[in-house]
């Protein structure tokens, strides 16, 4: 299994000379298995340049949406696949008590916010919610929980090959939490994140900015890697990034982290084009 | 495994109360009490962890306002669990420092996403007394 993260920034695009290191697209993460079947997590405009480089054999692409904030839907309406008649798209993403999947999608991808309706796409496209348990998609299977973030919000864990990714681009396990993360089943998406072979999690705040954006469903750097501790994660890559942290910012936070916390497995902050083979 | 989102929740809303509050599962077995209920129970929730339905239920000897005790099935918390609605009722009970109280309580069935039904967060006031 292949992951490549094609955006990586949280919140609003960031392009610029002063993010070309880590990449300004919002984000989007390709996962494909060694038989060259593709997932895709997430439809930030990062999916455009994703949506080109699919085998020309595919026929079948399926996108997981974590949740509908627009940096996670933004770059839908550009991704190329559902352009292409007969070519099968799946969408999934977490059930609302309010409303239909398909119909909140629909409030993006229609005017006056955007010139193409979902019904009016040439692709043969189908909008699932999220079961619970195994979902089998080719050589993937994943499942799907809903972790803290406002809103309905999943996280995934998706195997193939043997291998595991965890995806929580969007997560606050430690909201409400007076010091340590809680054991025993208590920390938001600890089963997801169990054991696995590589966790992308959000890693949006220092502890500074996190005490002034308390609820709004991001991690900081510090509890991303308790986090990762927790489960017993064996890479972490740190992802969501806030658009007012520069390359060297980064970088600067980064080497702070690893100085503070020393964590017992890999550490990095995800970048734009960066692959990594499980 | 890790305990369903709508419940991690509750238990940190709950541990910002000043109130007592109890979350229980769909079969009554008690997963967490806040630090004010922790009173009433007369046990530290870091030292007794998670309690069967059975252990939990039977420390108070609740009574009615005349002292005669209330079976298990008209307790709020078993009717929020049996009807998947509200209850509320005030009785009396014995605490674990032997001291009579006088409760108002409420209990609240906690339905999640896709209409999971979770178990139930039942909240108690100290009453006016007899």
């Amino acid at each position: 299994m292949r992951v490549r993260l094609w955006g990586t920034r949280g919140s609003l695009p960031t392009p610029g000379p002063e993010t070309a290191r880590y990449g300004g697209n919002t984000v989007a993460v390709e996962v494909r298995s060694d038989d060259n079947r593709v997932i895709v997590l997430d439809a930030g405009t990062g999916i455009r340049n994703l949506g080109r480089t699919l085998p020309s054999t595919a026929k079948r692409v399926d996108v997981l949406l974590s949740h509908l904030h627009m940096d996670h839907i933004q770059g839908l309406g550009f991704f190329a696949p559902l352009y292409v008649p007969d070519m099968e798209v799946h969408i999934w993403g977490p059930p609302s008590p309010a409303e239909s999947l398909r119909s909140r999608l629909g409030r993006y991808m229609s005017p006056p916010l955007f010139p193409v309706r979902l019904r009016d796409l040439p692709c043969r496209l189908t909008v699932h919610e999220v079961p619970d348990g195994h979902v089998h998609i080719g050589p993937f299977a994943f499942d799907a929980s809903l972790v803290c973030h406002p809103g309905p919000t999943v996280g995934y864990r998706i195997t193939a090959d043997g291998r595991s990714v965890t995806y929580l681009p969007d997560h606050e396990p430690g909201l409400g939490v007076r010091g340590p993360l809680l054991r025993d089943g208590w920390t938001s998406g600890c089963s997801l994140a169990d054991d696995t072979d590589l966790l992308i999690h959000d890693g949006q705040y220092t502890d500074a900015q996190y005490a002034e954006r308390v609820g709004w469903g991001h991690s900081t750097f510090d509890r991303a890697v308790e986090f990762a501790n927790l489960t017993r994660s064996r890479k972490l890559v740190l992802f969501h990034h806030d658009p007012d942290h520069d390359d060297a910012t980064l970088e600067r936070l980064m080497r702070e982290l690893i100085d503070r916390t020393r964590p017992t497995m890999p550490v990095s902050a995800g970048y734009e084009g960066e692959a990594i083979a499980l | 495994m890790q305990r369903e989102l709508e419940i991690v929740l509750t238990r940190q809303l709950a541990s910002y109360l000043a109130t007592p509050a109890f979350i229980v599962d769909p079969d009554g077995n008690l997963l967490y009490y806040n630090d004010p209920a922790e009173v009433l129970l007369g046990h530290r929730y870091d030292e007794t962890g998670e309690m069967p339905a059975a252990e939990w239920a039977t420390l108070f000897e609740p009574t009615d306002a005349d002292g005669v005790p209330l079976p298990p099935d008209e307790l709020p918390l078993l009717i929020a669990l049996r009807t998947r609605r509200p209850a509320h009722r005030e009785f009396w009970i014995t605490g674990l420092d032997g001291a009579r109280r006088h409760l108002v309580v409420t209990a609240m069935p906690l339905v999640g996403q896709a209409g999971r039904f979770l178990g139930a967060l039942t909240l108690f006031w100290e009453g006016a007394g007899p």
